[in-house]
């Protein structure tokens, strides 16, 4: 689960983390009470989305006097962004953060993350502040410092000092840094987050470090554990189709092709979508409709397929396993009729009693085919979409 | 010989009187693992399908001389299941179970390392020598005795590369499915190095996915150690970025963990990779004549 930078910068700030002084405004009345406390004349206002991105398309402007301000509050405000980081809807601006800017001398990255090939956390660093990580990993590796985190001992002082070394800082910087990164160790294990970017943590004119930017991701697994950061999802950052796919334990990722795809697990259904693709087709969507294709999941992933206007036809692919597959076919036909499919339905099934479930599908008047293998489902469906389009 | 477990196996069950627990310990019953008890706090001194369930893995250990665990405790529960048993003496725990925090399991390896006690999963179907020992939720019928080992980080997925398999006739020698987290217990390389040393695998099959870089490891990994033929196919060549599959460790982040780039790592090591997934036993079969 993302959270918005709003978010993340009053827990950073409860951890005794340097931010900007900053108020997040959902109103214009609200935007100008923010600039009224904030007490200065240049704010930054920063539209609120689960995307970076955002200052390439003016999502984050400079103002300097009260007109200015509004003139961009209201140019922001409920408009959809969309960054090379969200889809082509882009994603909606309910929130706009208004902060106090500083004269920059130096930015730096600064992220902790989890390295799976490690199984340890990972805090990273460099001196090119305000770019990917990933560009600097690959561009410029050598500037690019890590320290791998004990879970025993947590942060290490004197790893800190190793990375502020790295990045050339002293002096009260080098305090303020070893804060700054015990600190972020500490909020990254407590919250259960999988990432955590300051990026650019930069040095002010007055030699002060300073967090303009965060970005902070917790661990879905963890959510249970954490109700104060359940509570700040904003439903508003996701997908429709996503959020009531979730609600039934299936999980359902929109993509931009005709062909709906319905599976039994994830990596099923990964290796579906790409057999299809094999077979000249595009698919619509992922969707593991989870453990128990009953009748019930599959009438209501069937709904959220539909859900989108491009699905010119649809393909059923469930390995029965230990689930009897004329149980499942008895579901799937029923499912096609409740919710009123008109597109083709090919079905394949595998498992126990596969033959008995093929020959149920074969004998309902319903618009469904029943596959004989997994390529042939693949390619009887983009034949009949193709047929159609 | 085959890997990890045979049917001299002494397994136990973690949450055997759960609804998870009772259902897929009666289906390995049925297919013929030695199952010797089960483990519930509070029902300890009764009897479930005929087992004795014990209040500790210690007491089971202690009864039973279990040497295998499987977990279907809910995920909030399984870093102090997965702990105890290796602290009881389970030689292989295998835990099922979906949804654990990753940080226990940042914990769990923490605690694992200088061990010998191996975990397979969590997010997994479990691992199964065909007609000896069945541990996890995998259908057993559709698996038979032979020459292949399977690797994969995918439940359903493993089961079209096990049935294939079993339909070319070659069946398999043992069949792990590793999960779909990003931080596991068993991975790639683990498994392949077994699979290398067991003279009843002739060939591997890797079934592999979007996300992380196990599968990069593994190929560099091959191209030292292996001499066995690998089949090896990836899941999610049309994943978009920064979405996660399904799968918790299923996502490209940072450009990072594409199927193209594993395809390229694998091929690069001298693995037969193939493009589609219904192309995994038909290759192999070609490849052992």
């Amino acid at each position: 689960m993302n959270l918005h930078e709003f978010q993340a910068k009053q827990i950073l700030h409860d951890y005794g983390i340097p931010v900007p002084k900053n108020i997040v405004a959902r109103s214009i009345d609200d935007v100008i009470e923010a600039y009224v406390q904030l007490q200065t004349k240049k704010v930054v206002v920063k539209a609120q989305i689960h995307a970076g991105g955002r200052g390439k398309v003016g999502g984050v402007k400079l103002v300097d006097n009260k007109e200015d301000l509004i003139k961009a509050a209201q140019s922001l405000f409920y408009k959809k962004l969309v960054t090379n980081q969200t889809d082509a809807n882009g994603q909606p601006v309910n929130a706009l953060l208004i902060e106090q800017t500083c004269s920059i001398e130096r930015e730096l990255y600064l992220g902790v993350i989890i390295d799976r090939s490690k199984s340890k956390v990972v805090i990273m660093a460099s001196t090119e502040g305000g770019v990917e990580i990933e560009q600097t990993a690959a561009n410029n590796p050598e500037a690019l410092l890590k320290i791998v985190i004990d879970p025993l001992l947590v942060v290490m002082l004197y790893q800190c000092r190793d990375l502020a070394q790295g990045l050339e800082l002293s002096g009260k910087q080098l305090q303020q840094f070893s804060n700054i990164v015990l600190n972020l160790g500490k909020l990254f294990i407590e919250k259960d987050l999988n990432l955590l970017e300051i990026n650019p943590l930069v040095v002010t004119a007055d030699g002060d470090l300073l967090c303009l930017d965060v970005k902070m991701s917790i661990d879905d697994n963890a959510l249970y554990k954490q109700p104060s950061l359940r509570a700040m999802w904003d439903p508003t950052q996701e997908d429709v189709r996503e959020i009531r796919a979730k609600e039934w334990g299936i999980s359902y990722i929109p993509l931009d092709g005709n062909i709906g795809c319905m599976v039994n697990g994830a990596g099923l259904a990964m290796a579906t979508m790409d057999l299809i693709k094999l077979c000249g087709g595009t698919p619509a969507n992922f969707l593991d409709v989870g453990g128990s294709a009953t009748q019930e999941r599959v009438t209501e992933a069937f709904k959220i397929i539909l859900s989108d206007a491009h699905v010119k036809g649809i393909l059923v692919n469930i390995f029965g396993g230990i689930v009897r597959c004329d149980l499942i076919a008895a579901g799937i036909i029923a499912a096609v009729a409740e919710v009123g499919i008109t597109v083709p339905v090919v079905v394949r099934l595998e498992g126990n009693h596969a033959a008995e479930g093929a020959e149920l599908l074969r004998k309902s008047d319903l618009n469904i085919t029943a596959a004989q293998s997994w390529q042939n489902a693949a390619e009887l469906v983009v034949k009949a979409v193709g047929e159609i389009a | 010989m085959s890997v990890l477990v045979d049917k001299n196996t002494r397994v136990i069950c973690q949450g055997l009187t759960g609804q998870q627990g009772t259902f897929h310990t009666q289906q390995a019953i049925e297919y013929g693992t030695n199952m010797v008890g089960g483990v519930t706090p509070g029902k300890g001194g009764e009897q479930h399908l005929g087992l004795p369930v014990f209040d500790s893995v210690k007491k089971a250990v202690e009864k039973t001389q279990a040497d295998a665990s499987v977990i279907y405790v809910p995920a909030p529960y399984c870093k102090d299941s997965v702990i105890e048993a290796i602290e009881a003496g389970i030689k292989l725990v295998v835990c099922i179970t979906e949804g654990i925090p990753t940080l226990d399991m940042l914990q769990i390896k923490h605690f694992m390392r200088n061990r010998t006690a191996k975990l397979i999963g969590p997010n997994c179907p479990g691992i199964i020598t065909p007609g000896e020992c069945k541990i996890g939720i995998m259908p057993g019928n559709i698996h038979s005795p032979g020459r292949i080992g399977i690797v994969s980080r995918s439940g359903t997925l493993t089961y079209e590369a096990v049935k294939q398999v079993t339909d070319l006739g070659l069946g398999q020698s043992t069949c792990i499915g590793i999960g779909g987290d990003p931080i596991g217990g068993l991975n790639f390389i683990d498994v392949l190095n077994m699979f290398q040393a067991d003279p009843r695998t002739e060939g591997i099959i890797m079934v592999g996915e979007i996300g992380g870089t196990a599968e990069e490891e593994a190929a560099e990994y091959i191209s030292k150690n292996v001499n066995k033929p690998v089949v090896a196919y990836i899941a999610g060549v049309t994943a978009p970025a920064g979405k996660r599959m399904g799968h918790a460790g299923a996502i490209i982040s940072g450009g990072k963990g594409t199927a193209a780039d594993k395809f390229a790592a694998l091929h690069k090591a001298g693995v037969h990779v193939v493009k589609s997934p219904t192309e995994l036993g038909r290759t192999m079969a070609k490849i052992l004549g």
